[in-house]
């Protein structure tokens, strides 16, 4: 335990926003996927915010976020509605941006996270949903070298989901579990790409210190600029030691937005809680309050995949390890993958899930890591990588052989079968088939047979693999070493 | 034929219709009565006379393929703050002085549709924010009845416009009274819409939960005809109302026995002109003599907070709605400053008005943390009571009758310094546009030479019943197709 450990307790709630991939924009028709688009292509009277547009609501963006409260356990608001969040930014097209103030789509909800085997529940104070600014394009003028800035309304209007959580956390870790976590969630609901690196997953972070036993929160300070886990990690461990250093001096935390400045490590003052804005909140007229009825919270309910908690209960269930099971439910995809190739397989429910464990993990894994890919990149089908998985299970071809099977299938993307066949790769395990090799192997290597009846027992591994070597890992090496201790018998 | 603009819309129909003139040779005639009177009413801000004879050309085809509709090839005045795809749309401000729309309104896209003839952007206040077209970046309009003297607002230029024969009908909004009030005082029918019967997409906004667009004529037909036209569900105004709109025309030249009518006693104050008190007493004498039973034991005791309520709430909207018009995107920028800051500043500054800047003020400061709750909330509090209070009436009543403005038109100047005395310029028709009542202003004679309006305030989506109410009286009263000069 670190020192500020034992004397202060630290106090963290994080917001994030995170772009929702509709098709379209949150008030308007424009197409919300502008990746790679040019500069204002993706735009139309309503998200430039013309004089006498109106903006309408994107149901499918409702539908998303009702999914992602319901898959966080919040309660889904009957009775939510719109407001108007005041300020002038250039990036803000229409000088204010329609949010939600005191009646969010959800709220009062949790997310269980796991931190050295030790599993806890974070509040979800709400979550709710807003428009994307524009965004701000800074340049220097070649020739003066003058500032100045261009905007790309693109991204302007297009759905954010602000996911605000209790202050909960008490370590950088658990900050850091908490949105490996959430972006997991919101990936497996497949409502956002919740990339933090693109910037459509942005995380704010308040933290406070207090004496350890204390119940009234400490000041509170909000980090800005953190684009990584690491860098949200990193900025809480940074500010904790700041803060109790200045506790320890005596000083007063003052409560201030600072920027985390990743090159440095450190967080820098931003403005002070005198210069925070008045955002003069007032309901949004243009848009009738949002009635969710709890036939469509509960028809949305429906449509929900299995989340990420209950796939790994179930995969335990099938006594996987707890790696194993953490590893298969990293994402829907590859948890999709490893239960497709079970399936295929078609043993015994356990026997099958432990054999698709190994090689969704083993050979799969090794040969995405290899090439930096995604489960979705993978050349080969569950039915597929079932059928090679068989072939070593039934004894059809060695392991290693399958090894080399494994590679000629992503390569050429034919059928296990079919490479055995063509390429006469199935294990021998015929003994009559065997005994001239195994005799052979004795014959030409009399000092390994010298060792072997002198009590060196493992002279014979090198006999076997002599075996191997003349039958190209054909051969069952179980069926080889029998063969040899009885012909090593026999002629003593 | 000669002075076509005389004609009403209607009586402009049967004409084309039966080829005794062409929508071209309407157009011309009109566009020759603006020559002639423009300089002294200055109605418009924009004349799209080109244009206009353009639209009256595709007019006469229509007439010609048989697909007319009763506004096909009418000539008609378009206020400013509704956005028209290519003409320059400015809302009366200086700050939209170059702003070219990229898109068309409902309401404009729906008169194009039914082949209608725009032949200029009518004068207003500036952001419809007044209640007599002087404050306009582009200069008062004159009442056509008595130049010099103002012709309400704030779609004074609409209302100017219909008054002179400087267009058949008009489109004009109203947030508070800004069709009514002008109505009255340039002696035509103006009807504001229930709140949710026209799309308000393409309507520069003012006060968003306010804000209504309708027409402006010189008899009730010409209104109906002109609501038939704009009303109706717009799936991109969120608050538009998705019941399909009835026939309007259904409710002309009905008798109205047994209507029972309110008329509430608060809306008779000390401040009201003589003149204005005779015309609405023949008024209700006229309605009763019509079959109509005329209650004035009917009270709405909330009708004066009504006026505090308006001024939080429309300030309150507007002061967020004007927010987008920095100098960044579009519109009138100064870019002099060192900084886009002081761009955003002094292009603000510069490119409004008063009248807007005080109402920004006002909104902003009734916004603003430890106040909300003072005057924002407790304001839509208070627009609840007075919707009930209108609740309870239309359990009683058919209709509520009331005169539309405390007095005939006054002298251009002569409030413009005081703006409460010009606030109180909407005490009548303030109270149903806080509560989003349909109401509609017909002439009920004059007073001094100059016109008074009587209103008649319906229920929710019950336009239909204050036209009948309307077209009786008109029938009866003959206040019709006043123009002046
Ligand atoms: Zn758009």
């Amino acid at each position: 335990m670190t020192a500020i450990a034992t004397k202060y307790e630290t106090v963290i709630g994080l917001e994030v926003h995170c772009q929702l991939i509709t098709r379209s924009k949150m008030f308007c028709s424009c197409s919300a996927d502008y990746s790679g688009a040019e500069p204002n292509t993706h735009v139309c009277p309503v998200c430039l915010g013309m004089p006498g547009v109106l903006p309408v609501i994107n149901e499918r963006a409702i539908e998303y976020i009702t999914m992602t409260g319901l898959a966080l356990n919040c309660e889904i608001s009957e009775f939510s509605k719109f407001d108007r969040k005041n300020y002038p930014y250039p990036d803000l097209m229409k000088g204010y941006q329609i949010s939600q103030y005191d009646l969010p789509v959800c709220h009062d909800g949790w997310l269980e996270i796991e931190v050295d085997d030790e599993r806890r529940r974070i509040g979800i104070e709400r979550v709710h949903m807003e428009e994307d600014t524009a965004r701000l394009l800074h340049r220097t003028d070649a020739v003066t070298g003058e500032g100045y800035s261009l905007i790309d309304v693109n991204r302007s209007g297009t759905p954010l989901m602000e996911i605000v959580s209790r202050p909960d956390m008490r370590t950088p870790a658990e900050a850091r579990e908490y949105l490996v976590r959430l972006r997991q969630i919101l990936r497996y609901i497949g409502v956002s790409d919740a990339n933090m690196e693109e910037g459509n997953f942005r995380c704010d972070a308040n933290i406070s210190l207090r004496p350890v036993g204390a119940e009234r929160l400490g000041t509170k300070v909000e980090i800005k600029n953190m684009n990584s886990f690491r860098a949200v990690h990193d900025a809480i461990a940074f500010e904790e030691i700041r803060q109790a250093r200045m506790l320890d001096a005596g000083e007063r935390i003052v409560q201030e937005t600072r920027g985390w400045v990743d090159e440095r490590g450190e967080t820098v003052s931003q403005r002070t809680k005198e210069e925070a804005n008045d955002y003069r909140y007032f309901p949004e007229p243009d848009l009738p309050p949002l009635k969710l009825s709890r036939a469509f919270a509960e028809a949305v309910r429906a449509k929900l995949p299995e989340l990420p908690a209950a796939k790994k209960e179930r995969f335990l269930a099938l006594r996987l390890s707890e790696h194993e099971a953490t590893a298969l439910t990293e994402d829907r995809e590859r948890a999709a993958y490893f239960e497709g190739v079970s399936a295929a397989l078609g043993l015994e429910p356990q026997r099958s899930a432990k054999l698709a464990a190994n090689w969704v993990l083993g050979e799969v894994a090794r040969w995405l890591n290899a090439g930096q890919k995604e489960i979705v990149d993978f050349p080969l089908g569950p039915e597929q990588l079932a059928g090679l998985a068989r072939l070593v299970e039934d004894g059809k071809v060695t392991p290693n052989v399958g090894k080399d099977v494994f590679e000629k299938m992503v390569t050429n993307g034919m059928d296990a079968a079919a490479i055995v066949e063509a390429e006469g790769l199935a294990q021998i395990s015929g003994e009559d088939d065997l005994v001239e090799a195994v005799r052979r192997a004795i014959a030409a290597n009399q000092k390994a047979v010298d060792d072997y009846r002198a009590g060196k027992d493992a002279s014979i591994k090198f006999l076997v693999g002599q075996v191997m070597r003349e039958t190209r890992g054909r051969a069952n090496a179980q069926v080889v070493q029998g063969l040899l201790e009885r012909e090593l018998q026999e002629n003593d | 034929m000669s002075e076509l603009w005389r004609l009403t819309a209607h009586e402009a129909h049967e004409g084309l219709r039966d080829e005794q003139f062409t929508s071209v040779e309407l157009t011309q005639s009109v566009l020759d009565r603006i020559a002639a009177v423009e300089p002294k009413v200055h109605a418009y801000i924009t004349l799209t006379a080109e244009l206009a004879l353009e639209q009256a050309r595709e007019a006469d085809a229509k007439f010609a393929s048989g697909t007319a509709t009763p506004l096909t090839g009418i000539p008609v005045a378009v206020k400013d703050l509704i956005v028209t795809k290519g003409v320059r749309t400015t809302a009366g401000s200086k700050i939209l002085e170059n702003f070219i729309p990229p898109y068309s309104s409902h309401v404009y896209e729906n008169l194009r549709r039914a082949g209608a003839v725009m032949v200029g952007k009518a004068n207003m206040d500036e952001f419809a924010m007044g209640s007599s077209t002087e404050h306009s970046a582009y200069g008062p309009t004159h009442n056509p009845w008595q130049p010099g003297l103002v012709p309400g607002g704030s779609s004074g230029g609409s209302a100017a416009a219909v008054a002179a024969g400087e267009a058949l009908v008009a489109l004009g909004s109203d947030t508070g009274g800004s069709i009514r009030q002008p109505a009255a005082l340039c002696g035509n029918v103006g009807l504001d819409p229930t709140y949710g019967r026209v799309s308000r997409f393409g309507i520069v906004a003012f006060g968003s939960s306010l804000d209504q667009v309708g027409p402006i004529g010189r008899d009730v037909e010409d209104v109906a005809t002109m609501l038939q036209c704009i009303g109706g569900h717009d799936p991109r105004d969120s608050t538009s109302n998705p019941e399909p709109m009835p026939d309007m025309r259904h409710y002309l030249g009905r008798d109205i026995k047994g209507m029972k009518i309110g008329v509430p006693k608060e809306y008779f104050i000390a401040g009201m002109e003589p003149g204005v008190t005779a015309r609405i007493e023949e008024a209700l004498a006229t309605l009763e003599s019509l079959g109509a039973t005329v209650d004035r034991s009917l009270s709405l005791p909330s009708t004066d907070h009504a006026l505090a309520v308006y001024y939080i709430i429309a300030p309150s909207e507007a002061s967020a709605n004007l927010a987008r018009y920095d100098g960044v995107k579009y519109g009138f920028s100064d870019r002099s400053g060192p900084t886009m800051w002081d761009n955003m500043e002094q292009t603000r500054a510069q490119g409004f008005g008063n009248e807007v800047k005080r109402r920004i003020m006002l909104g902003t400061y009734a916004l603003s943390a430890g106040y909300y709750d003072a005057y924002y909330l407790k304001a839509q509090k208070v627009r609840t009571v007075i919707n009930n209070e209108f609740a309870e009436a239309f359990a009683r009543y058919d209709v509520i009758v009331t005169p539309t403005s405390p007095t005939v038109a006054f002298p251009i100047g002569a409030k413009v310094d005081d703006p409460y005395a010009m606030y109180l310029n909407d005490i009548y028709t303030l109270p149903a546009s806080v509560a989003g009542l349909p109401a509609v202003s017909v002439p009920c004679g004059f007073s001094e030479g100059l016109p008074v309006g009587l209103q008649i305030i319906g229920n929710f989506f019950d336009e239909g019943r204050i036209l009948q109410v309307a077209s009786a009286y008109e029938q009866a009263a003959g206040f019709r197709n006043l123009l002046a000069g």
